[in-house]
């Protein structure tokens, strides 16, 4: 009973996880909380399912099962990173030196209506898509685990150390990181900074897209409204890691994922959305910064 | 030329392709071409009427009829102009439900009960610039306490009303206390946060809420035997309501506290700097907008006899905010106005109701980047 929910949590942390990671860098360099992240998410959700059921009407998916989800997963990872894009050039490149109140604002109608944009396309009721993957307890014996979640575990930390190794080694990575410690200063220095957000925004859509294509085949259900609930605990899990830091944003999708499936076990399964509002509640009072946040004087 | 050639394809030609080809997979290919058409004739029809309007002709026939009427008069004269704008559409306020239905009545009398909780929230977010995303919840737990305690030990609304602000402005003391020294974008999460839980609590606790199903049966308000019961009474009662709201918070404005709140919004270290306890004031705000939230939760309960926690979600949070936005940060006679205009447009466009979240989310993103002040704001 304990191994299973430590490895439901353990997969619900691995999405929470990659779609924090959108939260945590577009805040690091805007500044700014990317409320239609979640609805970024959602929308790759929705795409899983569509680009599988295109796959299953051509037969792919019983001859390569493999290959129609990789397939499922680059389709909807491109979508959704011109979907970004095209957010932040619309929503939010134009409020770049507005009061900071004005770019939230707008995230907050960008969200609404790319909700209401899937809800009139594809209806308001849940899309249900059969499970492709066997959901009974895997090939190792007694041990609780399906080969859909080791499948979820094992992608989302391997798109973690790509994205890690992506801003820690490569030329791109080190102009992303000038960018969020200082953005003029980055420009001075010959950095492109217009680019560097967008492709901020690609990647952080590219990693809500693939969570949102293991929640489709996960849980073989989407709905519209899912981006926003799943939206609100990735932020949550940002700031508990400590919001504009990377390998906090994961450490904290991992905990909430944790924390959500073993409160929802032992504790109440009414509140278990609740839990992840009272992290962040409890977080903020007492270590605004995160687990791993460094620690920021107020600027004058 | 050919610059301007390039430009004006990529404008009116490949940007619409870029977004039917971003919508194909979920409209189908079917939709997407229509998206593209709309587009592309939409767009070369607002540039084509834009071009022309810049032509010297156009002008003339707009232009010129006006020169015939001495309008600088009244350009000069804005004060007195202005004033005596919003004494006509209080006059018109007060005067037109008597000539309508009680459709329509209740419609004005749902955007009054906006209005009131537009003027609370500008005090939090137009005035001292907290951004609040949880306002819902303070309106939710001022129609809640009326409804138990009417429901439960038939208390009057005459004493419900103060003791649902009062309780109202204690979570708003709570939440204020343990979050204000927190600064902006986190002081909007938490409050996200709070009107989540507050949602939860109402939606869960069933014993106390009756859960979804909602309270029941809340009593109406009573004058010696007059009792409120149609769409028009409440039409005053609530008006009665937003109008001392409306004053007080103009008082309020012109009073030591009042500039304390705009120094703050304005800067927060330098107001620090020049003697105003910032956290004591920053409450005082929340705990306000909190009160007349409160108060705007009685009236609903009242008005409806009947809430559930449906009624104060988050969504309904951020309807409240952009009567704000658009009416103009700061702005009371712009919060009372977005007010109107959110309720009652959406019932003109009913046509449209599928439409609406869909071009309410539209409009707040255009209403930021090209008049991020609102309608009646100052740009600062």
């Amino acid at each position: 009973m304990f191994l299973q929910q430590l490895i439901n949590g353990l997969t619900l942390g691995g999405v929470y996880a990659l779609v924090a990671l959108g939260y945590t860098m577009v805040y690091g360099i805007l500044g700014l909380i990317n409320f239609a992240h979640g609805e970024i998410y959602m929308i790759g959700a929705y795409l899983g399912i569509i680009y599988l059921g295109l796959f299953t009407v051509l037969g792919l998916t019983e001859s390569h099962l493999l290959l129609s989800l990789f397939l499922a997963f680059i389709l909807s990872a491109l979508t959704c990173a011109g979907y970004g894009v095209t957010m932040e050039r619309i929503a939010y490149r134009p409020l770049r030196k507005a009061h900071r109140l004005s770019p939230l604002i707008s995230a907050i109608g960008m969200s609404i209506f790319l909700q209401n944009y899937v809800m009139l396309t594809q209806g308001a009721s849940d899309k249900v898509f059969p499970h492709l993957f066997s959901m009974e307890a895997g090939p190792v014996r007694d041990f609780p685990m399906s080969p859909i979640q080791g499948f979820i575990i094992a992608a989302s930390f391997l798109l973690m150390a790509a994205l890690h190794f992506f801003v820690r080694k490569t030329r791109l990575g080190k102009a992303m990181r000038a960018t969020s410690q200082d953005k003029t200063m980055a420009a001075l220095c010959g950095i492109p900074i217009d680019r560097i957000i967008a492709i901020t925004f690609i990647i952080g859509s590219i990693l809500a897209a693939a969570a949102g294509v293991m929640v489709s085949i996960y849980y073989g259900v989407v709905n519209f409204y899912i981006g926003y609930v799943a939206g609100l605990k990735a932020f949550t899990a940002a700031v508990l890691g400590g919001i504009g830091n990377l390998p906090g944003a994961m450490l904290g999708g991992l905990l909430l994922g944790l924390v959500e499936s073993l409160g929802a076990a032992y504790i109440s399964t009414e509140f278990k959305d609740g839990f992840a509002f009272l992290i962040l509640i409890l977080v903020l009072i007492f270590r605004p910064r995160g687990l791993l946040g460094e620690k920021s004087g107020d600027r004058v | 030329m050919t610059a301007i050639l390039k430009t004006r394809l990529k404008q009116f030609l490949l940007l619409p392709l870029w977004f039917a080809l971003l919508a194909w997979p979920l409209m189908g290919g079917a939709g997407a071409a229509q998206l593209a058409m709309t587009l592309i004739l939409g767009g070369l029809s607002v540039w084509g009427i834009w071009s022309l309007s810049r032509t010297a002709g156009f002008k003339n026939i707009i232009v010129a009829p006006t020169r015939l009427f001495p309008l600088h008069f009244l350009r000069r004269r804005g004060d007195f102009f202005k004033k005596a704008l919003t004494g006509c559409g209080g006059v018109i306020l007060i005067i037109l439900p008597l000539f309508l239905n009680n459709y329509y009545i209740d419609i004005l009398s749902l955007a009054a009960l906006y209005a009131l909780l537009a003027i609370g929230l500008n005090i939090t977010v137009g005035y001292t610039g907290l951004l609040d995303l949880g306002y819902a919840a303070f309106y939710g737990v001022g129609a809640y306490t009326y409804a138990i305690l009417s429901t439960g030990f038939g208390l009057s609304f005459w004493l419900g009303l103060p003791l649902g602000a009062a309780v109202a402005a204690c979570f708003g003391l709570i939440l204020g206390l343990i979050t204000l020294r927190l600064r902006g974008d986190y002081l909007a999460i938490i409050t996200l946060g709070f009107v989540q839980i507050t949602y939860l609590c109402l939606n869960n606790w069933d014993t106390v809420t009756q859960g979804p199903n909602g309270m029941m049966q809340i009593g109406r308000p009573a004058l010696g035997s007059f009792v409120f019961r149609t769409p028009i009474h409440f039409y005053y009662l609530i008006s009665v309501f937003v109008v001392l709201a409306a004053v007080a918070v103009h008082r309020l404005m012109q009073s030591q506290i009042g500039r304390a709140w705009i120094a703050i919004r304005e800067d927060e270290v330098a107001a620090e700097a020049m003697g105003i306890d910032t956290t004591r004031i920053k409450t005082l705000a929340f705990v306000l907008g909190a009160a007349i939230a409160g108060v705007a939760g009685v009236l609903f309960s009242a008005r409806y006899t009947f809430i559930s926690p449906e009624s104060f979600t988050f969504l309904e949070s951020v309807r409240i905010l952009s009567m704000v936005v658009l009416g103009g940060m700061g702005s009371l006679p712009g919060a009372i106005l977005g007010a109107f205009l959110l309720t009652v447009l959406p019932e003109i466009l009913r046509g449209l109701t599928n439409y609406r979240m869909l071009i309410f989310g539209i409009a707040l993103v255009v209403m930021m980047v090209f008049r991020p002040q609102g309608l009646l704001g100052k740009r600062s």
